[in-house]
């Protein structure tokens, strides 16, 4: 466990951008206003599945107010390529596809048309205009539904990958992969209890609460300016530069403060359209998506079919453990169904493991990353599983984890071992809360546990601070701050510098002002632009200390830094003093940082909860609600708290009520915040949070990230709580009253 | 194109005239009209309670009230709760809980909870979430926020006292 002593790491500032956001001030997207601009309106396919046999825009560009109209048609024409979108490789003529439809409309939501006009109001109405012919075409909604033989194909040109080789053959199915680890078969024959069980999990969105956004002005001089809502600065920028056939240095992309993203603000929708409309006018052009917009024009996470099998031997030891994830990636291939393999046995040391994965096309939204992607899903079957052999050996679920944890040194199916990581020590930290042995009294109540892993990512980044004459320093950096980043990030220079938090003062600048940084995403930017800052501000105390020994005429290496202050034989110096002679002793001081660190440390999560499920109408209450994390060292425990809170939420959201409730023909019904059906602060208990600390080797300060493995095993843990509760075993999610309700009666009969 | 109607109105204690088209909402008006963003939409039909604002003595969500319909009110915004530069209790407590992430929902919660605190001085963790409970925060759970509310309470009364 941490045991470092530091100053600045580990305590509680108030962020730097708090003030803008309690008072309204701060700019997010939609706030961004210029002189002369043109507002955009999407048309979007009505049908899941169609044909676009022609497009008409005469009338539409001929309604007063109207100032131009873009097709799929009016993007350059560039060759196929590979192109990053921000977690991964993929086809140019999928990410173009997806921003507008070309020979065909993939799900209803996916962009056709966008009008740009003097309001949002006359560009609507327009739209409304434009003729669109369309053959429409069976769709097809679910995995299983998508890999049938004779299924409707979405891509005629999509030939399935199986185990890393091209097979020739046109389906659904844009890959199929195994990892296999010793022998299963004999693993299961091993085994004094087997248990095997199918699952399905619907669709579900990040649900961020401010849709989309984007102003584009393709300038005279050629370059494009761009100013979003995003989770990656520099994913829009090389998107909208390879979309549009020009240099990435053409395209200054400043990211404005964002209103939520989850994973779903990675991928980019609508800042190529914005451009194009802006060079076709001559005129900045704004679109922001509507709520409906969001929810059937966005990528929310993927709904999956699952099966999961587990042997145990009757000391509980897990003998062999068998998956088949197949997952729904929407509209084009992409599924996170690598990661959720991955995850899907993460948690224990299991001697045989086969896992196949399945990555389906279906004519739902392409689907994006959401928290943990793929692992959520894949926890709530095995998490549900092992409470199966848990009960049937008669060993407490918590034992039965502790003795088969992944530690250091154990295999993953997929190949890597781990380095440090602290599943033992969740576990353990659960089993000693007052929460898990203080006694559930009253009926219809259950306790459940589970537990929950995400990797965490590295990626670039980078930083620079500059040195003001009072002592201060400017921290610059790439990473939109979506939860509080720019104070976790300006601690960790304070903290190398041996200044308070509140005298770095923290910014998140455009594209042009900055090095690469990858998004934020991956639970990585505490982690990797932290260690950038690190980094910058190492380099500032290198700087410093070559102007200290030029005050004293010393030799640099004689100058020692600690806490802030220099020293060198009797004489010293506090960074302030110092700062104030930058200008007599040499002039500025930049530090800069720029890191593509290779050492994520996994992270683990468990939950406890107790519920109460009422017999007569299936409704769920969580009464009570502890989350447990191993998040290596945490900067800002306030934020780590506030990560370990939402990712609860969202996951008690997932396992009760979200879902997109689709209708035969694929529309989404429920596309409002009335419809779906988020948590309020009604229906939430206060959750609480159990912070475990061992620190990740491959981190100055041990930092682990803490933004996703939360979100893993709330599903999971309130199925094991609704069992002890109603009696019945929960195999899809949502569990909402109609599910329970129906397991409840199912079981009478 | 609608005809404009001007509306006089009072916003945060200022008077103020503008002209809008009649479909035109007040948080339309009041975000690019007036300039006043700090009011956000993230639903526009009511549902997640990020356009809050105080019209006379009610809460509502701006989305789902005309701008003409102010006509002769009073309106209260995000950019009205603070004192000049003094924050207002409130605010000051959801800095020092951590009660927002994105912050998006922010102003739509302070907003919502200042109208519970000017109702009722000493709510309880009920009353909170019941007064809170048509403003969606999908980034904290809830949690910090709530205790940031009870804190402002507590500071009120200490003002009080």
């Amino acid at each position: 466990m941490s045991t470092q002593q530091y100053t600045v790491v580990g305590t509680r500032p108030i962020r730097h951008d708090g003030v803008d956001k309690v008072t309204g001030r701060a700019q997010y997207g939609a706030d961004f206003q210029m002189a002369g601009l043109l507002y955009g309106y999407v048309l979007r396919s009505p049908h899941a599945h169609a044909r676009i046999k022609r497009i008409d825009t005469t009338k539409a560009e001929k309604f007063p107010g109207v100032k131009a109209v873009v097709i799929a048609a009016d993007f350059p024409p560039t060759p196929e390529r590979l192109v990053d979108l921000g977690e991964g490789d993929t086809p140019l003529s999928y990410a173009r596809g997806n921003v507008l439809a070309g020979s065909k409309a993939l799900y209803r939501g996916h962009a056709v048309a966008v009008v740009a006009a003097t309001s949002v109001h006359i560009a609507e109405e327009a739209a409304g205009l434009i003729e669109v012919d369309y053959e429409v075409l069976p769709a097809v909604l679910t995995a299983p539904e998508a890999m049938q033989e004779g299924a409707a194909i979405l891509h005629d040109d999509l030939k399935t990958k199986e185990f890393g080789e091209q097979t020739g053959r046109v389906s659904n199915v844009a890959e199929h992969f195994r990892h296999t680890m010793g022998d299963v078969a004999a693993g299961f024959a091993e085994a004094d209890v087997v248990i095997e069980r199918e699952f399905n999990t619907s669709t579900v969105h990040q649900g961020y609460i401010e849709p989309h956004n984007a102003t584009a002005l393709w300038n005279s001089d050629g370059r494009i300016l761009v100013w979003c809502s995003t989770q990656g600065a520099f994913v829009v920028r090389d998107v909208t530069a390879c979309l549009l056939d020009i240099p990435v240095s053409h395209v200054k992309v400043t990211p404005m403060e964002i209103g939520g993203g989850f994973g779903g603000k990675i991928p980019v929708y609508i800042e190529p359209v914005a451009a194009l409309l802006s060079k076709k006018t001559g005129k900045p052009v704004k679109i922001v998506m509507s709520r409906k917009d969001v929810f059937e024009g966005t990528g929310p996470t993927p709904g999956s079919h699952i099966q999961v099998k587990i042997g145990a031997r009757k000391d509980g030891r897990i003998t062999a453990a068998q998956a088949y994830l197949a997952y729904e990636a929407g509209a084009y291939p992409g599924a996170m169904v690598g990661p959720g393999a991955m995850c899907v046995f993460a948690a224990y040391d299991i001697p045989n493991v086969v896992i196949d994965g399945f990555d389906v096309v279906v004519n739902k939204p392409s689907t994006a990353a959401y928290r943990a992607p793929g692992a959520t899903n894949a926890a709530f079957a095995t998490e549900t599983v092992l409470d199966e052999i848990a009960e049937k050996l008669g060993i407490d679920p918590l034992d039965l984890r502790l003795k088969n944890a992944a530690r250091e040194g154990t295999r993953r199916a997929d190949g890597p071992k781990y380095r440090r990581i602290g599943c033992v020590e969740v576990i353990e930290a659960m089993k000693n809360h007052p929460h898990y042995s203080t006694p559930l009294v009253g009926p219809n109540r259950g306790r459940g546990v589970a537990i929950g892993f995400w990797f965490n990512i590295g990626l670039p980044s980078s930083c620079t601070i500059s040195v003001n004459a009072d002592g201060t320093v400017n921290l610059v950096e790439g990473s939109t701050d979506i939860g509080g980043t720019r104070t976790s990030i300006a601690m960790q220079a304070a903290e190398v510098l041996g200044i308070p938090a509140e005298d770095v003062c923290p910014t998140v600048v455009d594209t042009d002002s900055i090095g690469f940084t990858a998004v934020t995403g991956g639970s990585r930017t505490t982690f990797a632009t932290g260690w950038a800052a690190y980094e910058a501000a190492q380099d500032v105390v290198r700087q410093l200390k070559e102007r200290a020994a030029k005050l004293w005429q010393t030799d640099t290496a004689s100058v020692n830094f600690e806490r802030g202050v220099f020293r060198s034989s009797d004489k010293s110096m506090t960074f302030r003093e110092l700062a104030v002679q930058i200008d007599q002793t040499g002039g500025p001081v930049v530090g800069r940082g720029a890191v593509n660190p290779r050492g994520a440390g996994g992270s683990f999560s468990g939950n406890i909860v107790d519920v109460e499920v009422d017999p007569e109408t299936g409704k769920v209450t969580i009464l009570r609600f502890t989350a447990v994390q191993d998040v290596g060292k945490a900067i800002h425990p306030s934020y780590v708290e506030g990560q370990m809170q939402g990712g609860s939420a969202q996951g008690i959201g997932w396992a009760l009520n979200e879902e997109y409730y689709m209708s035969r023909d694929g529309a989404m019904m429920n596309s409002s915040l009335l419809d779906y059906r988020m948590p309020t602060a009604l229906d939430l208990p206060m959750i609480d949070t159990v912070i475990v600390e061992v620190p990740n080797p491959g981190h100055p300060f041990g930092v682990r990230g803490v933004g996703e493995a939360n979100i893993v095993p709330p599903p999971a843990a309130i199925a094991n709580a609704i069992y002890r509760a109603a009696g019945v075993r929960m195999r899809r999610l949502p569990m909402n009253p109609p599910a329970i309700m129906e397991a409840i009666w199912s079981q009478r009969d | 194109m609608p005809a404009k109607v001007r509306v006089q109105t009072t916003i945060n204690g200022e008077q103020v005239e503008f002209l809008c088209e009649p479909r035109q909402s007040l948080l339309e008006c009041l975000r690019d009209i007036l300039g006043l963003t700090g009011t956000k939409e993230g639903c526009n039909d009511g549902n997640c309670g990020a356009c809050t604002v105080m019209l006379d003595d009610r809460v509502v969500t701006s989305c789902l009230v005309l701008g003409v319909e102010a006509e002769g009110a009073q309106i209260t915004t995000i950019e009205g709760i603070a004192k000049g530069s003094e924050l207002h209790p409130l605010q000051r407590s959801f800095l020092e809980n951590a009660a927002l992430q994105c912050g998006i929902c922010t102003p739509g919660f302070i907003v919502a909870a200042k109208a519970l605190l000017d109702h009722e001085p000493n709510p309880t963790e009920d009353q909170i979430r019941l007064w809170l409970a048509n403003n969606l925060c999908r980034c904290t759970g809830y949690d910090k926020i709530i205790h940031a509310v009870q804190q402002a309470a507590a500071y009120s009364r200490e003002v009080r006292a």
